[in-house]
C-alpha cells in the first residue's frame, strides 16, 4: 500500500503543472473554443515532443511504455486549467484501440505518428440507438475487392472534426447488438463516402457525427473480435475521464474557498457563514473520494482481467458523476449571480465536468454494470 | 504507487483470519452469524481471549504490552475482526484512555493503570459531555476544587456510555474559574466505586443499556490522578483526537453491514423473487457499496500516510464523517430490506427472522455514529477552520 509517486512520476506531474500554470491557463481554452479547430495544433504537437502523447503507449511504436496511472497525472492537470487538446480522444481512445485492437505493423503505421504528434486519432464507436453499448453497432461493413466498405452513421466523435485517422467500429457479422461480429477499421481524414459533421459541444470542445457511405476501410485486428478490446478502451477512457474531473473538481474547490474569503455581504467574508463553510466541507469530502476512486480505477484500467476494471472504473464513474457534479454545482452556487455567467471561469468548470459525466458512460450504466458483475452476490450468502 | 498490500502483509491477514476462525468460541461465532448484538459480559469475554493471545492493543507500544505492529498490520488485523463479526471492545481503555497515559501519563500511572486495562480487569468508561456543554465541551461545569493532598469533585457527566459495567472513568473538569473556559479544565482519572459516585443507565432509542449519567457528589479524587499538569486537561483532550484515525471509519463493519443486507434482501420475496433481484433496490445497495469503496480508498491513502509516519492529513478528516454516514445507510437500507419486518424488535411470536430481529435496535441506535466523537457538524466547523483556512465568526476585520 503505497501511494507515492515515483520519481518519473513526480517530473510528469511538475512538468505539466508548470505547463498548466505558465502556458495554458483558462483564457487559453476561453480563446480556443472560438476558432474552427477548437485547439491549437501547435500545443498537441509541443505535447508530442514532450512525450506526453506517447506516455502510456508501447515502446515498439516509440512510446514510453507506462500506465494509465502515468496518463492520469498528466490528465489531472490539463483537469485544472481545462487544456483543451484532445488528449483523451486521440491517445487514449483512438491509440488505445490500436493497442489493444490492431497488429503490430498497423500500431506502427498508424501510431508512430500520433506518438510523435504530428498526427491525431479519433475513435468512431457510439451510435444514436446504442446510448452507452459499445456493442450496439449498426453501422456495416462489407468485403469488397480485397477490403471493405462501410456504411452507417457514427456520433459523439471526439476530434473527430480533426483527426487524421478515424478507428470506426462496424458489424461484420451478428445482430444489432451481438459483442460478437463487431470489427474496427481505420478510415483517413478525406476518404471517399466520408462525411465529417463538426459539433461544438457546450464545453468548447468538438465532437463530430460521422457518415459513411460505401467508405473504404482497413480492417484493424481479427474480423468481428473487437467488442473485448472496444470495452477495455472505454474502461481507460472512463478511467482517463475520472482523473481529468478530479482536476476539474479539485480547482473548483480551492476557487470557491478563495471567493469565499474575498466576498464580503453583510459587512463580512460570506465564509464565515456556518451554511457557505458546511457545503464548501462537502466540496472538500467528494474531492477527497474522487482522489481515492481515480487512483484506483487508472490502476485497475490495466488489468486483462475484466470484472476486477470494470468494478474499479465503474466505481470510479459513477462517484465522479455524481460527486464530481455535486462538486461543481456546489461551487456555482456558492459563487452566486457571476456562476452562472460566461464570464466567469466556473461556469466553464461546470460544463466541461457536466460532459465527462455524458461521456463513456453515466451514473446508471456504471452502476448496473457494477451490480451485475459476479463477485456483486459473493457475500450474500 | 502499489495499491496492494504486501505478500507478507497477505500472510498476516491469513494468519490473523485463521486465528479467529479458531478462537472464536462457538457461541460468540453463532450469535455473529445471527444478530452481533454482544452483551457486555460478552465483550469481556473476547477481550480476554485477545489479551491472551497478546493482541488486544494493536496500537500500543511493545514496552507496554502491544504486539508492535505497524500501521497497516494494525489495519488488516481490525478489518479482519469487523469481517468476521467479532464483539467491538471497548474503546475507552484500549483506544482513548490508555494511550493518552503511554503518552502523557506519569510512571507510577503506568504502572498502576496500563495492565489491566490490557487485561480487561478494570474496565473504562468516558466523561466528556455534560446536560449543557455538548458540542460546546469547553463550557462543562463539572468542578474539582483543590483540597490540599485531593481534589473534591462535583458535578454531572452524561452519555457516559456503560459506565454501569466500568470500574473506572476519565472525566474533563474544571479546575479553574479564572480563565479562559479552555485554559482552566484538567483530565481526572476518578475511581467509580469512590464515595459520592452515582450512575444512573439510561436506555438508548434502541432499547439497549448503553448509555448512563454520572453524578459526582463530593468525590474525594486523589492528586495523582491528574493526566498531563492541572488545567492542561483541553490539550490532552484534543491529542487523544490527534491520535491515528485509520479505524474511525468501520470500513469493515460497514462491509459486513452491506452483507447482511445482501443476505436479508436474497431470502426476501417480492413478487415471488428474492429482492435481491429487484433491479430497484438492487441499485440502492450498489450506490452504497460504491460509496464505501470510495471511502476505503481514502482510508488506504490515510493508512500508506500513517505507515510514512506522516501525522493525519486532510484524507483522514473524511473517514469519520463518511464512515459514520455510511454505517447509518446499511441500517436504512437493511430496515428497508425487511419491508414490514422492520416494525419491531419485540419477536415473541416468531414472526421475524432471527437475523432480522436486532436490525431495528441498530438502525435507531446507529443514529448515534454521526453524532458521538464531536458531531459530523462539529467535524465539519473543523475542516472549514483546519484545512480550508475559512474566516472565523468574531476573527473577521
Amino acid at each position: 500500500m503505497d501511494f507515492q509517486l515515483t520519481e518519473d512520476q513526480k517530473m510528469i506531474q511538475e512538468t505539466a503543472a508548470s505547463f498548466v500554470k505558465k502556458d495554458s491557463p483558462v483564457e487559453r481554452m476561453r480563446k480556443l473554443r472560438d476558432t474552427e479547430l477548437g485547439y491549437d495544433r501547435a500545443v498537441y504537437a509541443q505535447m508530442g515532443e514532450l512525450g506526453w502523447l506517447g506516455l502510456p503507449m508501447p515502446e515498439s511504436v516509440g512510446g514510453f511504455g507506462g500506465t494509465m496511472t502515468d496518463a492520469a497525472i498528466l490528465l489531472e492537470q490539463f483537469g485544472s486549467t481545462l487544456v483543451p487538446e484532445p488528449y483523451t480522444a486521440s491517445v487514449i481512445l483512438g491509440g488505445m484501440a490500436l493497442v489493444h485492437g490492431a497488429s503490430d505493423a498497423q500500431q506502427k503505421e498508424l501510431l508512430g505518428p500520433m506518438v510523435e504528434g504530428e498526427t491525431s486519432l479519433a475513435l468512431a464507436w457510439a451510435e444514436r440507438q446504442g446510448r452507452y453499448d459499445a456493442s450496439n453497432v449498426e453501422t456495416k461493413a462489407e468485403k469488397s475487392g480485397g477490403g471493405y466498405v462501410l456504411r452507417g452513421e457514427k456520433v459523439w466523435v471526439l476530434n473527430g472534426h480533426a483527426a487524421d485517422h478515424l478507428i470506426v467500429s462496424a458489424r461484420t457479422s451478428g445482430g444489432p447488438r451481438d459483442p460478437g461480429g463487431v470489427s474496427l477499421f481505420a478510415v483517413p481524414k478525406g476518404a471517399g463516402g466520408l462525411t465529417v459533421q463538426t459539433v461544438k459541444t457546450m464545453d468548447g470542445g468538438r465532437a463530430a457525427r460521422v457518415l459513411l457511405d460505401g467508405a473504404e476501410g482497413k480492417l484493424l485486428g481479427d474480423e468481428g473480435a473487437a467488442a473485448p478490446a472496444l470495452g477495455w478502451v472505454l474502461d481507460k477512457a472512463a478511467a482517463a475521464s475520472c482523473a481529468e474531473g478530479l482536476g476539474i473538481a479539485n480547482a473548483v474547490l480551492w476557487m470557491t474557498v478563495e471567493y469565499l474569503k474575498t466576498r464580503k455581504q453583510f459587512g463580512v467574508p460570506i465564509g464565515i457563514f456556518q451554511a457557505l463553510q458546511h457545503r464548501a466541507v462537502d466540496m472538500f469530502v467528494q474531492v477527497e473520494l474522487l482522489k481515492g476512486t481515480s487512483i484506483l480505477a487508472n490502476a485497475r484500467a490495466e488489468e486483462s482481467d475484466a470484472e476486477a476494471r470494470q468494478r474499479a472504473v465503474s466505481a470510479a464513474k459513477a462517484t465522479l458523476t455524481r460527486n464530481g457534479f455535486e462538486v461543481v454545482a456546489q461551487g456555482t452556487q456558492l459563487h452566486g449571480g457571476i456562476g452562472v455567467t460566461d464570464e466567469h471561469d466556473i461556469s466553464l468548470y461546470f460544463k466541461r465536468m457536466r460532459v465527462l459525466n455524458a461521456l463513456f458512460g453515466d451514473e446508471d450504466a456504471h452502476v448496473r454494470r457494477f451490480m451485475s458483475l459476479p463477485g456483486f452476490e459473493e457475500d450474500a450468502g | 504507487m502499489d495499491l496492494s498490500f504486501t505478500p507478507e502483509q497477505e500472510a498476516f491477514r491469513e494468519e490473523v483470519r485463521a486465528w479467529v476462525k479458531s478462537a472464536m468460541p462457538p457461541h460468540l461465532a453463532a450469535k455473529a452469524e445471527v444478530d452481533g448484538n454482544f452483551s457486555m459480559p460478552e465483550i469481556m469475554e473476547w477481550h480476554k481471549i485477545l489479551y491472551q493471545k497478546g493482541w488486544v492493543a494493536p496500537h500500543w507500544p511493545e514496552a507496554v504490552g502491544g504486539p508492535g505492529w505497524d500501521a497497516a498490520k494494525r489495519f488488516i488485523f481490525t478489518e479482519e475482526l469487523e469481517k468476521a463479526g467479532t464483539p467491538q471492545l471497548s474503546p475507552f481503555g484500549l483506544v482513548m484512555v490508555g494511550p493518552l497515559i503511554i503518552q502523557f501519563g506519569t510512571d507510577a500511572q503506568k504502572e498502576r493503570f496500563l495492565p489491566k486495562i490490557l487485561s480487561g480487569e478494570e474496565v473504562w468508561c468516558q466523561g466528556y459531555s455534560e446536560p449543557n456543554a455538548g458540542s460546546d465541551l469547553a463550557s462543562l461545569r463539572t468542578t474539582a476544587e483543590d483540597a490540599g493532598d485531593h481534589f473534591v469533585v462535583n458535578g454531572q457527566k452524561t452519555w457516559t456510555t456503560y459506565a454501569q459495567y466500568a470500574d473506572w472513568i476519565f472525566c474533563l473538569v474544571r479546575t479553574n474559574q479564572e480563565v479562559k473556559k479552555q485554559a482552566g479544565i484538567s483530565f481526572l482519572l476518578i475511581d467509580l466505586k469512590a464515595e459520592g459516585v452515582t450512575v444512573k443507565p439510561m436506555l438508548t432509542s434502541g432499547h439497549t443499556p448503553a448509555f448512563c449519567d454520572t453524578y459526582f457528589d463530593n468525590v474525594k479524587v486523589p492528586k495523582e490522578n491528574v493526566v498531563g499538569k492541572v488545567d492542561q486537561g483541553w490539550t490532552m483532550a484534543k491529542a487523544l483526537l490527534g491520535h491515528e484515525r485509520t479505524m474511525i471509519a468501520a470500513v469493515g463493519q460497514s462491509t459486513r453491514e452491506i452483507g447482511h443486507v445482501k443476505r436479508i434482501a436474497k431470502k426476501t420475496l417480492k413478487d415471488g423473487r428474492p429482492l435481491l433481484e429487484d433491479d430497484v433496490f438492487r441499485a440502492k445497495i450498489a450506490k452504497l457499496e460504491i460509496e464505501l469503496e470510495a471511502l476505503k480508498m481514502a482510508n488506504f491513502r490515510a493508512l500508506a500516510g500513517a505507515q510514512l509516519g506522516h501525522a493525519p492529513g486532510p484524507e483522514s478528516s473524511i473517514l469519520k464523517l463518511r464512515g459514520s454516514e455510511i454505517l447509518q445507510r446499511t441500517q436504512e437500507l437493511a430496515m428497508e430490506a425487511m419491508g414490514q419486518n422492520a416494525l419491531t424488535w419485540f419477536n415473541e411470536d416468531g414472526v421475524v427472522p432471527q437475523n432480522e430481529e436486532p436490525v431495528p435496535s441498530t438502525f435507531n441506535y446507529t443514529r448515534a455514529t454521526t453524532i458521538y466523537g464531536g458531531s459530523n457538524e462539529i467535524q465539519k466547523n473543523i475542516i472549514a477552520k483546519m484545512i480550508l483556512g475559512l474566516p472565523q465568526p468574531g476573527k473577521s476585520k
